[in-house]
């Protein structure tokens, strides 16, 4: 009883503050402009099946692609355990689906997950191994220094505690009833550990606490996880399915409209249009552009938050890779971080340290060719781009921060209707040439 | 297009020259290889001529969507004064903001880029290449220019067309939806680049001399520019040349 009762406070508890911090996190994502992500339902399930479900974009890079397949399986179908840890928990029970008379089924769903945990296990190590020996150049970033590394080896550890108390409970299960002569559940692995480690030596009680660790440790590294994951890069699991179903389903050269700019510049043009004064007066004067993260739309600042640091934009990025200062990752850990500090003090928040300027300089900003190389690269379609679109929108449109030869070709265009010094009388010499 | 207005004649499609095709040296070849091969399969065609201007994409992506969109609003008035129902771009950069970007503002057009009505004329038997020995057995490389490839999708017309040429195509490590930039877009050609070790054009130029090709085809007029830029940086321009696919089929087809 005492048991049930620590089982439910626990599991409520950690629920409980797991739902909060994330409505929080929902809470600042909706801070964000209005966008239209709901059209073109059908497309938008295939998409999310496709790219986070399927994990069609990871593919791209097989070795990365296997290995966190692994995971990703693995943590599907362990799901099966911990519903069953779960009704353990509440009624008391022990492997519940086993005495419910599920037998082969049960053996069988068990030992997928023992042989998926050390498929698991040595994918962790890899992983380790990929992030701190092998020392790849997109996990050694600037970026990544401090908590951006620990955080991503804090994850790792924390698989292997999980897998730890996994085996722990199977094999002492396995030994309790190799002691009392009553055969084996028929765990994969697990049934022969049983006998290699504990052989004879142990005791009943011991196998009983030992099970009893396993359980718990299992449940409280899954807790510990869970209340984790809105403080970490891991939180992906969960926002790659909405990130996904909300993707830009227009080309990618097709950047966002301006419509209170296009109504100036249709009155302009047609001073017999009548201004449509009352959408003007209504709404509340906008910036052009974006100049803190509460100026960019709710699907970017979803964006941020599904980040997963894993630097497949920033490998791809031309900028980066000739030196220069852009990274697209960091464009997304800096949205998140800012977004996060916005909503921590208050959506009024004004510490002179805005998005643009405390965290993404001029400089980044004008490294970006707009090649979209990022965005088609992002396992969880993630668009950088567009952030970098609306900083640099805010830069010109509201501070006149244009750098001088890009001036001289808006001088032109404005001129003579081309980005260079020519005359539009000579837009046809080309056909007198030969 | 006015002469054709005034002849009461509706051409087939409208050439979107571009100001790269109508002002840049190099660009100008183009857009005559272009027309060429429009004249050589009797394609109806008329081009805006000094009622033709920029698109507005490079003030759009240098950020000034004010000059967008005067550009946009102004050409708008023009192609659906003459009721333009089709266009064919000889710039990827044109092509996207026309296609992409017109229609929330009021243009709607059938839009091509050049690659993708030359694909049309020979899949519909106007253009014919067989027998061509210009390039017979060269080695071809690919550039996806940004704006045509990820940007639209477009990857397959631009290589149909050069396998029309008894080549062989070889694409570099980084091709298709992984093309690397040549380092002109999002109005990088008309600044200089930021702080870097290395320009974007030189680190791409690397990729098409590890594929030992003699000619480097793309579709793009500032991918052309870039790319020339690059080989001439490795000293290669005597042995590997930069040609626009329109280039290729118009040479291919004699004309």
């Amino acid at each position: 009883m005492v048991s049930i009762l620590l089982f439910a406070t626990v599991s409520l508890a950690s629920l409980g503050l797991f739902t909060w911090k994330v409505a929080g996190i929902v809470k600042q994502i909706k801070l964000g402009r209005p966008t239209n992500r709901s059209e073109r339902p059908g497309e938008r399930w295939k998409t999310m099946l496709l790219v986070a479900f399927g994990q069609k974009k990871m593919f791209n890079r097989p070795i990365p692609a296997v290995l966190h397949f692994v995971f990703y399986v693995a943590f599907i179908i362990t799901q099966i355990e911990l519903l069953e840890v779960f009704i353990d928990g509440f009624t008391g029970s022990h492997r519940y689906f086993y005495h419910a008379g599920l037998g082969s089924l049960y053996t069988a769903v068990i030992s997928t997950i023992e042989f998926l945990s050390i498929l698991t296990f040595v994918a962790t190590i890899i992983f380790f191994a990929r992030r701190n020996l092998i020392k790849l150049p997109r996990f050694n970033m600037q970026e990544l220094r401090g908590w951006p590394r620990q955080d991503a080896n804090f994850i790792l550890l924390f698989e292997l505690l999980l897998i730890l108390f996994i085996f722990m409970m199977n094999t002492a299960d396995e030994a309790l009833l190799l002691e009392s002569n009553h055969g084996s559940y028929g765990f994969a692995i697990s049934q022969y550990l049983a006998p290699a480690l504990f052989g004879s030596d142990y005791a009943p009680q011991t196998l009983n606490i030992l099970s009893g660790v396993g359980w718990w440790g299992h449940l409280l590294m899954v807790f510990l996880f869970l209340n984790y994951l809105p403080y970490s890069k891991h939180l992906h699991i969960l926002f790659a399915f909405p990130n996904t179903y909300f993707s830009n389903l227009n080309p990618l050269g097709k950047w966002t409209n301006m419509e209170t700019v296009q109504r100036e510049v249709g009155l302009m043009l047609d001073p017999s249009l009548e201004p449509n004064l009352e959408v003007g007066e209504n709404s509340d004067p906008q910036r052009f552009g974006a100049k803190d993260a509460n100026d960019l739309t709710w699907k970017q600042l979803l964006d941020a938050y599904s980040c997963t640091e894993c630097g497949r934009c920033t490998s791809v990025c031309p900028a980066n890779q000739t030196g220069k200062l852009l990274s697209p990752r960091k464009v997304m850990m800096d949205t998140r971080d800012r977004l996060a500090e916005l909503g921590t003090n208050g959506y009024n928040f004004d510490d002179g340290k805005p998005l643009l300027g405390a965290y993404i300089t001029e400089e980044e900003i004008w490294a970006c060719t707009s090649c979209n190389a990022c965005v088609q690269e992002c396992p969880v379609n993630i668009d950088p781009l567009s952030i970098l679109i609306d900083l640099r929108r805010y830069l010109v449109m509201e501070e006149s921060k244009v750098p001088s030869e890009l001036t001289g070709m808006l001088t032109n265009i404005e001129n003579n209707g081309a980005p260079w010094q020519f005359s539009p009388a000579d837009r046809l010499k080309w056909t007198e040439e030969n | 297009m006015a002469e054709c207005m005034a002849r009461g004649e509706t051409p087939e499609v409208l050439f979107w020259v571009g100001c790269a095709g109508s002002f840049d040296d190099r660009a100008k070849k183009i857009t005559k290889a272009i027309a060429k091969i429009l004249s050589h399969c009797q394609v109806k065609f008329a081009v805006l001529g000094t009622e033709e201007a920029c698109t507005g994409d490079p003030a759009r992506r240098a950020g000034n969507e004010f000059t967008f969109q005067m550009q946009a609003q102004m050409n708008i008035q023009v192609l659906n004064g003459y009721d333009i129902k089709r266009i064919v771009t000889g710039c990827p950069h044109c092509f996207n903001t026309l296609k992409n970007e017109y229609p929330e503002l009021g243009g709607n057009y059938e839009v091509m880029h050049h690659t993708q009505l030359l694909q049309d004329l020979i899949n519909s038997g106007r253009l014919r290449l067989e027998g061509s020995e210009t390039f017979k057995g060269k080695k071809i490389t690919f550039h996806d220019p940004c704006y045509l490839g990820r940007a639209n999708e477009v990857y397959e017309a631009p290589r149909a067309l050069i396998e029309k040429l008894d080549v062989a195509l070889v694409e570099m490590k980084r091709c298709k939806t992984n093309g690397l930039c040549c380092g002109a877009g999002g109005a990088q050609m008309f600044k200089e680049a930021e702080k870097g070790n290395k320009e974007i054009n030189v680190e791409r130029t690397e990729d098409v001399l590890e594929t030992n090709a003699s000619i480097v085809a793309t579709g793009c007029p500032f991918c052309n520019t870039m790319m020339t830029d690059g080989v001439k940086n490795f000293n290669k321009e005597e042995e590997i040349q930069v040609l626009d696919v329109a280039e290729l089929i118009a040479k291919a087809a004699d004309l």
